[in-house]
C-alpha cells in the first residue's frame, strides 16, 4: 500500500524533463544520454525492482551485465561536476528528498561515478520522448 | 552387415570423441573468460596455491588487496577490518621463522555458511565465500566459527569505498578473491601483486582444469591445507610450511 502510494508520489512529483520543474516536483537533473535503459515512466515506478532482481543475480550466480546494474545507474547518472548521484543536485536525492524516501544503497555502495566506466548505451525503445508519466 | 569388435570400439570412440552435448557446449571446454550474462557453474573451482618458501618479508600482497577494494583502517588494529594478513609462524624447537599471507580460504564445507542465521554468508557455484551484505545482519557468528580468523567486522562508517566493492557499517566482509576480478577474467589483485612486485609465491586458478597453472602446480608437489584435521577441503593450499 505504502509502495503503491509512493510509486504515484513519484511518477507525479517526477514529472520533469531536464532541470526544468513543471510546479509541483522535484528538480531533476539529467546529464547524459537521451533514454534510460527502461522507458522512463516504468523506471520511474520500478527502478528499485529491477536493482533489487539484478543484485541478487549479480551476488549469487555471478551475472554482471551493465544494463540493470547499480554501478551503471551510477555511472550514468552521476553530476559530472561532482560525480555524484547524491548532494543537493544529486540525481537520487533529489527526487528521494522530495519524496521523503531514505536511500539505503548508499551505506554501502558509493555514490561516486567510476572514473574509468563507460556506461552502456540506453535504451532504445519506442517510448515516447518526455512523454508524462 | 556384421562389426567385429575392434570395428564397433572404433566407431563408438569416435562418437563420443565427436559428441557435442547441446550447439556450444562440450564436455571439456576451452579455457575462456565467462560472459558477463553467464552463471557461474561448479564446473570450475577457484583455488589459490602460495609458497612459504618463496614468500618473504613483504607485504605487497595485503597492500594490494586493500588497495583493490577500497579497505581502510582507523588505526585501531584490534577492531580495523584485514582481508588478508601476514603471519608469522615460529619453530619453537629451532626458531626458524616463516611468514604467509593468510586469508578466506574459500572452503568446500564453510563453517561460516553453516552456522549463518539469514543466509548472508553463502559459497558461490564455483567455490568462492562470500558475505551478501545486503542480507547481513552484523551477528558476527560467522566470524567465530571461522578457525582462520579471516572475517572482520566493519565498526564504522564507511566512505569513497571501490564502485566494485560496496563495504559498510554493521556488515561482515571478507576476501571476496577478487570476485569481480574473477568474474572479469583477471586474478585477484594480491597474486598480481606477488607475481609482480613480490617473490612470485602464489598461483590462482581453477582447481577442477588439470591444466590451469595451480592445478599442474599442486600436482607437481606436496602441499597442506591449514587445520586439515576440519575437513573443510579449502581451496587455498600452502607449499612449505
Amino acid at each position: 500500500m505504502a509502495a503503491g502510494l509512493f510509486a504515484v508520489t513519484l511518477a507525479q512529483a517526477a514529472d520533469v524533463s531536464g532541470a526544468k520543474s513543471k510546479g509541483i516536483g522535484p528538480t531533476v537533473k539529467i546529464h547524459r544520454g537521451e533514454q534510460c535503459v527502461e522507458p522512463t515512466e516504468d523506471m520511474r515506478r520500478n527502478h528499485m525492482k529491477y536493482i533489487l532482481h539484478q543484485r541478487d543475480k549479480t551476488m549469487h550466480q555471478g551475472i554482471r551485465t551493465a544494463k540493470h546494474s547499480f554501478k551503471n545507474c551510477v555511472d550514468c547518472h552521476a553530476d559530472p561536476k561532482t560525480n555524484s548521484v547524491q548532494g543537493q543536485d544529486g540525481f537520487c536525492s533529489s527526487c528521494h528528498e522530495y519524496a521523503s524516501v531514505k536511500i539505503d544503497c548508499f551505506s554501502c555502495h558509493t555514490d561516486k561515478r567510476d572514473k574509468n566506466a563507460v556506461a552502456v548505451a540506453p535504451f532504445k525503445g519506442t517510448a515516447a520522448k518526455g512523454a508524462p508519466p | 552387415m556384421s562389426l567385429n569388435r575392434r570395428e564397433f570400439i572404433g566407431i563408438g570412440g569416435a562418437a563420443v570423441a565427436g559428441m557435442a552435448l547441446a550447439p556450444g557446449l562440450r564436455l571439456i571446454d576451452l579455457a575462456q573468460a565467462r560472459s558477463p550474462d553467464e552463471t557461474v557453474t561448479s564446473l570450475k573451482r577457484w583455488g589459490l596455491l602460495i609458497d612459504i618458501d618463496k614468500c618473504q618479508d613483504c607485504n605487497v600482497c595485503v597492500t594490494a588487496c586493500h588497495e583493490e577494494n577500497g579497505v581502510v583502517g582507523h588505526g585501531r588494529p584490534a577492531t580495523d577490518p584485514q582481508w588478508i594478513r601476514k603471519v608469522t609462524i615460529k619453530d619453537k624447537q629451532t626458531g626458524y621463522v616463516q611468514t604467509l599471507p593468510l586469508m578466506c580460504q574459500h572452503c568446500e564445507s564453510p563453517p561460516c555458511v553453516d552456522v549463518c542465521p539469514t543466509g548472508a554468508s553463502f559459497k558461490r557455484a564455483d567455490g568462492i565465500v562470500l558475505v551478501d551484505k545486503h542480507i547481513c545482519i552484523g551477528c558476527r557468528y560467522c566470524m567465530m566459527a571461522c578457525p582462520y580468523k579471516a572475517r572482520s567486522f566493519v565498526h564504522e562508517d564507511t566512505t569513497d569505498q571501490k564502485p566494485h566493492a560496496p563495504r559498510g557499517k554493521g556488515t561482515v566482509e571478507s576476501c571476496t578473491l577478487c570476485v569481480h576480478r574473477v568474474d572479469a577474467g583477471k586474478i585477484p589483485a594480491c597474486v598480481e601483486a606477488c607475481t609482480q612486485d613480490g617473490n612470485q609465491a602464489m598461483v590462482f586458478g581453477d582447481l577442477k582444469d588439470r591444466n590451469s597453472d595451480v592445478s599442474k602446480n599442486l600436482a607437481s608437489g606436496l602441499s597442506v591445507q591449514l587445520r586439515p584435521d576440519l575437513n573443510l577441503n579449502t581451496g587455498v593450499r600452502y607449499r612449505g610450511i
